[in-house]
């Protein structure tokens, strides 16, 4: 039996460069293995057996006639949040449960261009509102290290298919950690690219000033690979950026001599619901693996950070409330029984079609932005949003990235969250100041602590992905924590 | 900050969330306590502070008003609810 499940994107793709494999035996050995194990962690929403084995077909023939592009073939699975033309896309809510997206989102095309194989579309917190992947429609999804826990969220699905190795690499999405926090959860690598870097054309919006793809996979050479098909300047996305897309790939080997590590004294304080001490020792470790590779760390200060995850509550849900007002019940997606009137329709196709979390955010970002509360909610926010981008502007004059806990704790387990929205927020309570910045971010796995994986999080200046996937690339080459699977799925 | 049942039920109204009688006190509980977090912001004076509205302070990027899509009506009414002759369906709205 082979093990394709246990190679990179990296090693997949030369694999099949050099005809050792053929991209429609790869695709059968990772749909067979959804198949047998999906039904233990519930990552995907739907799979796309017959196009998945179609799209491998016409890879083999491109790569047998040669000049074909580094990812073709090479099977992957997209966040149900982006638009597949012909396929279904639910964002993980009843809302568009009956939603065939009419187009494909840029990064699909993009993906789809670089040659990619789609074998389906993962499972996520309903509109990617959640932490823990447990406001999907579909069900909670579960963590492949440890079944009762949760995978986090809210690219839940992707994270846990990428770390059961049911799909080599997935996308995701981050808005306030949603792609680095599951990444920490179960084990597997995500970056988080600069705001603008990756499209958001037909990528669901949430929170529009925030929203960022970018890929989860195995290692920081396979992020790398993905990036390069994922990123670049797109006319449909109005707030996407004109700046060349350079090679990912290029740098990963550069020495890490004299690399200057900022560790925020805010980030490392021991305060109530501050990292425990297991997470702590794990990226102590980790930090000396970096000492010894010749960086240096310096003590930097963001001071402005305690305020995220409040700035972040006001500004998410507010542009949440206004993206979502789309789904009306009348164009797409869910429409109520028998409307008495058109009042009826909305309020009912809303209220029924949404779950409570999105409701709940609907409502505290309506409240936000109702008459007489703009200047004291969304403008005083916005301000702060330009605090906490200063403090990182400021910290990197002095250090080329800054290095955290990507979570306060590990995996915590099925439900024990669930009762307290507050609890949940306040998990991301590491990865929000990123998202109000722009900035880049990683999180990659460092160790584990109590069985589960503990991930650290590294974040760079705008546009230096390249520098983030080198630094996280460097630390693979030493370790062997990103190569671990779950005992189960072996 | 305490958000009362009444308030829940005008916020519902202005969302356009038909919310169920039996989840409002909850509803106006998990608001009350996520504006009680909000609140954390006062502690922070923003006086004279510019409000961020993009990292890289980017303006809105114009385009020629040319046609630049096609028109694809019937895929798009495909994944209606209700449509009839090209338009829409919604319950009566004049009499």
């Amino acid at each position: 039996m082979s093990n394709y499940h246990t190679k990179t994107v990296t090693e997949l793709s030369a694999m099949l460069q050099a005809g050792k494999v053929s991209s429609v035996e790869l695709t059968r050995y990772f749909l067979d293995r959804i198949k047998s194990s999906d039904d233990k962690l519930n990552s995907f929403i739907t799979v796309c057996e017959e196009d998945a084995l179609a799209q491998a077909k016409e890879s083999d023939e491109k790569l047998k006639a040669g000049n074909a592009p580094a990812l073709t073939g090479v099977p992957i699975a997209h966040k149900d949040i982006f638009c597949t033309e012909g396929i279904k896309t639910s964002c993980a809510s009843k809302m568009l449960d009956n939603f065939i997206s009419p187009y494909d989102a840029t990064v699909v095309t993009n993906m789809r261009n670089a040659g990619v194989v789609m074998l389906g579309k993962t499972n996520m917190d309903e509109f990617a509102m959640g932490s823990s992947n447990e406001t999907s429609y579909y069900g909670a999804v579960k963590n492949p290290w440890n079944l009762n826990a949760v995978p986090g969220g809210s690219s839940g699905g992707s994270a846990a298919a990428v770390s059961a190795r049911l799909a080599p690499a997935a996308t995701g999405t981050d808005t306030g950690g949603s792609i680095r926090q599951p990444a920490a959860f179960c084990g597997i690598t995500g970056l988080k690219p600069t705001y603008g870097r990756v499209s958001r054309f037909g990528m669901i919006a949430f929170a529009s000033s925030l929203d960022q793809a970018g890929p989860m996979g195995q290692s920081a050479s396979d992020c790398a690979l993905l990036l390069n098909a994922m990123a670049g300047f797109d006319e449909k996305d109005s707030t996407s950026i004109e700046k060349e897309v350079p090679d990912y790939s290029a740098d990963l080997d550069k020495p890490l001599d004299g690399l200057r590590i900022g560790l925020p004294k805010e980030y490392f304080a021991h305060t109530e619901g501050g990292m425990n001490a297991d997470v702590e020792a794990a990226i102590k470790t980790a930090l000396d693996e970096y000492k010894a590779m010749g960086a240096e760390l310096v003590d930097i200060e963001l001071p402005n950070s305690g305020i995220s995850v409040p700035v972040y509550y006001v500004v998410a849900p507010a542009e949440c409330s206004a993206n979502l007002s789309r789904f009306d019940g009348v164009r797409y997606g869910y429409r109520c029984e028998d409307p008495k009137d058109l009042n009826d329709l909305y309020t009912r196709s809303r209220g029924e079609g949404f779950g409570p979390e999105v409701q709940r955010r609907i409502m505290v970002g309506t409240y936000a932005l109702s008459s007489g509360y703009y200047d004291a909610y969304y403008l005083k926010a916005q301000q702060l949003r330009h605090l906490i981008s200063d403090d990182f502007k400021k910290a990197y004059e002095k250090v080329d990235v800054i290095m955290a806990p990507a979570t306060p704790e590990t995996a915590f387990n099925i439900g024990e969250k669930t009762d307290d929205p507050i609890s949940m927020y306040l998990s991301d309570i590491y990865t929000i100041a990123v998202n109000l910045a722009g900035i880049p971010a990683m999180s990659i796995p460092v160790g584990f602590a109590d069985g589960m994986p503990v991930g650290m999080q590294i974040m760079g200046n705008y546009f230096e992905e390249a520098k983030l996937l080198n630094v996280a690339h460097k630390y693979q080459q030493a370790t062997d924590w990103h190569t671990q699977l779950p005992e189960e799925f072996k | 900050m305490s958000i009362e049942v009444d308030e829940v039920k005008k916020i519902a109204k202005l969302a356009c969330l038909n919310v169920d009688d039996a989840d409002i006190q909850s509803y106006a509980t998990n608001l009350s306590n996520i504006l009680d977090l909000v609140a954390q912001m006062d502690a922070v004076d923003t006086t004279g502070v510019t409000p961020m509205s993009h990292p890289f302070d980017a303006v809105q990027r114009l385009r020629e008003d040319v046609v630049t899509d096609f028109n694809r009506r019937e895929d798009f009414q495909a994944i209606a609810p209700a449509t009839e002759d090209g338009l829409y369906l919604v319950p009566k709205v004049i009499e």
